[in-house]
C-alpha cells in the first residue's frame, strides 16, 4: 500500500516508553513495549482525552497519566471496568525502521 | 491433555476461588462444578435485603449460568454430590453424575443448626440459609400473619427485620439476656434492642424453647417456664455447623469442619477446601471476608505457583439492618488483663468500647457512632501502639472531617442522592447499586467501578462505611499482608527488606528476585520500585525514567490540556529582582498563559507547551534558577517568615534557616511530597505545624515538628523534641528525612507513616540516640552527593532525554 509512513526507527523509542507523531489532525502516540512491539493510538484517552503517549507502559498497556485508566496497546480498549476506547493505527516494522498508515483500524 | 479440577459447593468461597484461579491460570484445567441449589452462584450475604424487599434474586447473582458457559465451566446444577471415591478420584452425584479428577476442591459451606425440640420437622418451620428459605419466607408473610425467629444473633435479626417488613408481626426468642452477644456486650446489645423495639420488633429474652407445635402446620411456639405464642411461621436462626457429612464420610480428617493446612489442603494432597466447611488452625470462619482470603490462598496453590499462605483472620461485623448503626471486632469483652476505654452518651445514642492490652487494641464494639470502627480494626489488625494518642483514642480519627464530601461523617444517615465522593461526582446511591449489582467486595473494586475514592482519597472511609453496612463486614485483607499492588504477593515492607539484603539495585532485579508475576509491572509497582532501589543504593541505582509518573520524567506538572507547568526554586521563598526579570522575560518570549504565586512562596508559570520546557529552562537557569520539584515525591518547599531580621516579634533568623534548610535538601526524592517550613516566634507565620517539618522558632532555640499535612487531611505536628542550636536543626532534620525515606512505604506522607509507626519510634531513632541520628544523617548527605543534580540545566543544555521534548515525526 501506498500510505505508510516512515516515522522513525525502533531505538527513537525508549523502551517501555512512547514518542509522538504529530499530524495536521492531533497527535499519535507511538509505543514500544518490553519486546519491542511498537503500537500506534491516538493521543487522547477516551476518558478525557489525557495524552496517552506521557502514560506509563506496562505489558501491552499504557497508564494513561490523568486519572490511571489502562488502555490497550493493541486496539486502544480501555481495560474493564472502565469503558471506551481510543482509535489505533496500523504500523509495521522494515529494518528496525517503523512505518505508520494514517488509516484508522477503529 | 488439561488437568480436570472438580468443586463440589456452588457458593461464595467456592467459586471465589475458582475466580481467583481463572486470573492467575486461566488455562490451566478443565473446571466442573457441583452445586446442590438449582441455580447459578449468588451473594448468599444479600439475602437478607431480598427478604426485605429491597433487592430481588436476579440482583445477587455473582455468577449466572451464562458465565459458566462463557468460561468453559461444566455446571452441575442442582446436583448433590453423594460420594466421592478417592482412590479413582471420582465424584459420585445422587442422581449418578459421576465425573474424575486430578484436583479436587470442597467447599460445601454449613448447616443451619436446627434444635432437635418436638415439633421441628413442621412445614412453616424453616432456617434462614438459602433462597429456599427466602421463598418460604415471602411465601408465609403473604398468607400469614405470626412470626417467630429463634435465635437474637446476627442472621435472625435480619430476617426478624425482613419478615416485619413484610409485613408481619415478628417476636424474636433470645437464649440469654444480651442480643447478638457474639458481637456485643451488654450495654451496646441493649441500646440495639431499645431501637428494633421501637422499629415494631417484639422481643422474649432469657427464653427456652421447648416444643413447636401445631399438626399438619406449626402453630405456636411453647417455653420451659410453660408459655405459649402463636406462629404461622418460625424461623430457626442459632446458629451453624460446618458441613463435612460428606468429607467425613469419605475418611477425610475432620474436626470441628474439614481440617486443612495453611494452603488449604486437607489430608488427602489431591483435595483442597475452602469456606464454612473448614477448620484452620482450629478455627471456623462464618464470614465472607477470611473466606475469601482462603480462596485467594487456594486459587495460588491450584495454579502451582505455591507462594501463598493462610494465616488466618481477623473479622468485624456490622449488621445490615438499614438505618441500625453497631460494629464490632476482636475480643470486645476482655479479662483481667485488659483495660476498656469506654464513651457513652446516652443522649445522642452513642456508645463505643476500645480493650487495651499493653495499650494494643484487642477488640471494639460501638453502637450509634461507627465512624471509627474501620480505623479501629486497622490499629487492631497492624497491633499499633495507641500509647502515643491514648487521650484522642476515643475521641475518633479526624479523617473523615476531611474536606471534599461536604461534612458528611457517618454514611448511614446519608440519602442516596448525597455526593460521597466530591473528585468524581458520586452518590451513595451509585456506589451501593454497584456493591450489590457488579457483585463487589473490595474498597479496590468499588474504586475501580465506580471511581468513588479513586483520586484524592478523602472519602475512602466514608466509602468504606457504605462497604461495611451494605456487605455487613470488612472486606480487606489485613494491612500487613497487603501485598504492594496485584503484580506481587509481597508486600512493601518485604520488598524494601529484600532490596536491601539481596542488594538489589534494579527494577528488574527486584521483580527476578522477588518472582514479580507481571512482565514488567504496572503504573503502581515501577514509581515503588524505582525509587525503593534509588533510595536503598544511591550510587549504584540508576533512575529508570520509564518508571516515573509523568511528572518526574518530564520535570513539570501536567495539566489537563496537555501543557505543562514550571516552577522555578526560590530557597526559603527568597526572590531578587533578576530572577523576577527572567521569569517575566520567559513569560513574554513563550506567551506563558497564566503566573501564579503558589501556597508554596514562589511562582508558578502555567500553560506550556511541552517541547518548549528544555527552552524555558535554559533562560531560568541562565538567571541562576533551577527546579522546584513541584512536580515530584521530593523535597518541595521550605516555607519562612520574615524572623527576625524585620519582624518585631521574632526570636531567631527563622528565614536564614530556611534557605540552608532548602539548600541541604533539595534535590532528594522521597516516599511523598515533603514540606518544611520555619516560622521566627510562636505565632508561626509560616504554618509549621502542617508541614511535613516544621521549625518553631522560641527564645531559647528550636521546636522541631513532624508530620504535620494541610489539604484534604489536616494534621497537626507531634513536636519531636526542641533542641538549642541551628546545627541541630539542620541534623535532626537530615536524621528525620532519612528515616523516613528509609521506612515508609511509598506514596505514604509522613502523617500517615507516622500514625503506622507510632512517635515513639521517631523518638527512639532520631532523638534519643545520638549515635544513629548521626548515622542517619550521614547516610541522608551521602544520597545528596547524586540527587543534587539540577534535572533542567542538563536537559536544557546537556541533552539529557532530548527524546522527551521533541516529536518523533511531524507529518503534514
Ligand atoms: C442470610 C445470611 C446473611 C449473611 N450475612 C452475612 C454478612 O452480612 N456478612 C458476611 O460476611 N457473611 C454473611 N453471611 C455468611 C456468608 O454468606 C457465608 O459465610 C458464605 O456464604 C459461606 O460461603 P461458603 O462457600 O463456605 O458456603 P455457601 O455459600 O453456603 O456455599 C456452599 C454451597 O455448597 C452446596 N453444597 C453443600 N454440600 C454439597 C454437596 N454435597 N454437593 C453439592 N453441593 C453442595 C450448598 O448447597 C451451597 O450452595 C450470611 C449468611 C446468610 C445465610
Ligand atoms: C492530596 C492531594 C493533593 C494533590 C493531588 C495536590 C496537587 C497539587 C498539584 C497538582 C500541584 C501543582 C500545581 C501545578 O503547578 O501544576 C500542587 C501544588 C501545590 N500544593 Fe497541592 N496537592 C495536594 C495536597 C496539598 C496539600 C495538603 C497542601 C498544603 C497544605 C498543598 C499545597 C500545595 C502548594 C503550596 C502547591 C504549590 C507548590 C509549590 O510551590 O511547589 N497541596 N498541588
Ligand atoms: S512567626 Fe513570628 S517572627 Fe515570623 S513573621 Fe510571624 S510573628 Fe514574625
Ligand atoms: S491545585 Fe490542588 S486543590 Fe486545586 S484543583 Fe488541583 S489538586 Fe485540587
Ligand atoms: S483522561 Fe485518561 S484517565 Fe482520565
Amino acid at each position: 500500500m501506498s500510505d505508510w509512513i516512515e516515522v522513525g526507527t525502533i531505538d527513537d523509542i525508549p523502551v517501555l516508553g512512547a514518542r509522538v507523531v504529530s499530524t495536521a489532525d492531533g497527535n499519535i502516540g507511538v509505543f514500544r513495549t518490553a519486546d519491542d512491539e511498537i503500537f500506534a493510538l491516538r493521543d487522547e484517552c477516551p476518558h478525557q482525552k489525557g495524552p496517552l503517549s506521557q502514560g506509563i507502559v506496562h505489558g501491552n498497556q499504557v497508564t494513561c497519566p490523568l486519572h490511571n485508566w489502562n488502555i490497550e496497546l493493541d486496539g486502544g480498549e480501555a481495560v474493564a471496568p472502565d469503558e471506551g476506547c481510543t482509535a489505533s493505527y496500523p504500523v509495521k516494522i522494515e529494518d528496525g525502521k517503523i512505518f505508520l498508515s494514517l488509516v484508522a483500524a477503529g | 491433555m488439561k488437568e480436570k479440577l472438580v468443586l463440589i459447593g456452588n457458593g461464595m468461597a467456592g467459586m471465589r476461588a475458582i475466580e481467583e484461579l481463572l486470573d492467575i491460570a486461566p488455562e490451566m484445567y478443565d473446571i466442573t462444578v457441583f452445586g446442590a441449589e438449582p441455580y447459578g452462584n449468588y451473594n448468599r450475604i444479600l439475602l437478607s435485603p431480598v427478604l426485605a424487599g429491597e433487592k430481588t434474586i436476579d440482583d445477587i447473582m455473582l455468577n449466572d449460568e451464562q458465565w459458566y458457559a462463557d468460561n468453559g465451566i461444566a455446571l452441575h446444577k442442582g446436583k448433590k454430590v453423594s460420594t466421592v471415591d478417592r482412590r479413582n478420584r471420582k465424584v459420585v452425584a445422587e442422581d449418578g453424575t459421576t465425573e474424575e479428577y486430578d484436583r479436587l476442591l470442597l467447599a460445601t459451606g454449613s448447616n443451619p443448626f436446627i434444635i432437635p425440640v418436638p415439633g421441628h420437622d413442621l412445614p412453616g418451620v424453616i432456617s434462614f440459609r438459602d433462597i429456599y428459605d427466602v421463598d418460604v419466607m415471602l411465601e408465609s408473610s403473604k398468607k400469614h400473619k405470626h412470626a417467630v425467629v429463634i435465635g437474637g444473633g446476627l442472621l435472625g435479626l435480619e430476617a426478624a427485620n425482613g419478615l416485619m417488613l413484610q409485613g408481619m408481626h415478628v417476636t424474636v426468642v433470645h437464649l440469654g439476656d444480651t442480643l447478638m452477644e457474639r458481637q456485643m456486650d451488654a450495654v451496646s446489645g441493649g441500646m440495639l434492642k431499645k431501637s428494633l423495639e421501637e422499629r415494631g420488633l417484639n422481643f422474649l429474652m432469657n427464653a427456652s424453647t421447648e416444643a413447636i407445635i401445631g399438626e399438619d402446620r406449626v402453630k405456636g411456639v411453647r417455653f420451659k417456664d410453660g408459655l405459649e405464642i402463636a406462629a404461622d411461621l418460625v424461623v430457626m436462626a442459632v446458629g451453624i455447623r460446618p458441613n463435612m457429612a460428606l468429607a467425613e464420610s469419605v475418611g477425610l480428617h475432620c474436626e470441628r469442619g474439614v481440617v486443612v493446612n495453611d494452603t488449604m489442603q486437607t489430608y488427602d494432597p489431591k483435595i483442597y477446601a475452602v469456606g464454612e466447611c473448614v477448620q484452620h488452625r482450629g478455627e471456623t470462619y462464618g464470614l465472607v471476608a477470611p473466606l475469601f482470603e482462603q480462596a485467594k490462598v487456594c486459587a495460588n496453590h491450584l495454579a502451582k505457583m505455591g507462594i501463598a499462605r493462610y494465616e488466618g483472620s481477623v473479622t468485624s461485623t456490622k449488621l445490615k439492618v438499614t438505618g441500625i448503626d453497631l460494629f464490632s471486632a476482636g475480643d470486645f469483652i476482655g479479662d483481667d488483663t485488659t483495660e476498656d476505654i469506654v464513651m457513652q452518651d446516652a443522649g445522642r445514642g452513642v456508645y463505643k468500647k476500645v480493650v487495651l492490652k499493653d495499650n494494643k487494641i484487642q477488640g471494639a464494639v460501638m453502637y450509634g457512632d461507627t465512624v471509627d470502627g474501620a480505623w479501629y480494626f486497622q490499629l487492631m489488625r497492624d497491633a499499633t501502639d495507641v500509647s502515643d494518642f491514648r487521650t484522642a483514642l476515643m475521641l475518633g480519627q479526624a479523617h473523615l472531617g476531611d474536606s471534599g464530601h461536604g461534612g458528611n461523617t457517618a454514611a448511614a444517615n446519608m440519602s442516596d442522592d448525597m455526593e460521597v465522593c466530591g473528585c468524581n461526582g458520586v452518590c451513595k446511591g451509585d456506589i451501593v447499586t454497584a456493591i450489590t449489582t457488579k457483585g463487589l467486595f473490595t474498597l479496590d473494586d468499588v474504586r475501580s467501578h465506580t471511581k468513588a475514592s479513586n483520586s484524592c482519597g478523602s472519602c475512602t472511609g466514608l466509602v468504606e462505611q457504605i462497604l461495611a453496612s451494605t456487605l455487613g463486614g470488612d472486606y480487606s485483607a489485613a494491612p500487613h499482608s497487603k501485598p504492594m499492588c496485584k503484580c506481587t504477593d509481597y508486600p512493601h515492607d518485604d520488598v524494601r527488606k529484600a532490596i536491601k539484603e539481596r542488594h538489589l539495585i534494579s527494577i528488574r532485579a527486584v521483580m527476578d528476585s522477588m518472582q514479580w508475576k507481571t512482565v514488567d509491572g504496572c503504573a503502581s509497582c515501577r514509581p515503588a520500585l524505582n525509587y525503593y532501589v534509588m533510595a536503598t543504593w544511591p550510587a549504584e541505582a540508576k533512575d529508570d525514567a520509564q518508571s516515573r509518573f509523568i511528572n518526574e520524567r518530564a520535570h513539570a506538572n501536567i495539566q489537563k490540556d496537555g501543557t505543562y507547568s514550571v516552577v522555578p526554586r526560590m530557597w526559603g521563598g527568597l526572590t531578587s529582582p533578576k530572577e523576577l526579570r527572567a521569569i517575566a522575560d520567559v513569560v513574554d518570549k513563550f506567551d506563558v498563559p497564566e503566573l501564579k504565586v503558589t501556597g508554596g512562596q514562589r511562582i508558578d508559570l502555567f500553560g506550556i507547551k511541552k517541547e518548549d520546557l528544555p527552552a524555558v529552562w535554559a533562560d531560568l537557569n541562565a538567571a541562576g534558577m533551577v527546579s522546584g520539584h513541584a512536580y515530584g515525591k521530593s523535597l518541595r518547599t521550605v516555607k519562612t517568615c520574615v524572623g527576625k531580621t524585620w519582624c518585631r516579634f521574632g526570636t531567631q533568623d527563622s528565614t536564614s534557616i530556611g534557605v540552608e534548610l532548602e539548600r541541604l535538601s533539595w534535590g532528594s526524592w522521597m516516599p511523598h511530597k515533603f514540606k518544611m517550613a520555619v516560622s521566627g516566634c510562636p505565632r508561626n507565620c509560616a504554618e509549621a505545624t502542617i508541614k511535613d517539618y516544621g521549625v518553631v522558632c522560641v527564645d531559647s532555640g528550636y521546636e522541631l515538628h513532624v508530620g504535620g499535612n494541610g489539604g484534604i487531611t489536616v494534621r497537626v505536628t507531634d513536636l519531636l523534641c526542641k533542641v538549642e542550636t541551628e546545627e541541630e536543626v539542620y541534623e535532626y532534620s537530615k536524621a528525620f528525612m532519612q528515616l523516613y525515606r528509609e521506612e515508609a512505604h511509598y506514596l505514604e506522607r509522613t502523617a500517615p507513616w507516622i500514625e503506622r509507626v507510632g512517635l515513639s519510634h521517631i523518638k527512639q531513632y532520631v532523638e534519643e540516640d545520638a549515635d544513629n541520628r548521626k548515622a542517619l544523617a550521614a547516610r541522608f548527605d551521602e544520597s545528596q552527593k547524586y540527587a543534587q543534580i539540577d534535572p533542567w540545566a542538563e536537559r536544557a543544555s546537556e541533552g539529557v532525554a532530548e527524546h522527551e521534548f521533541t516529536s518523533l515525526k511531524q507529518i503534514g
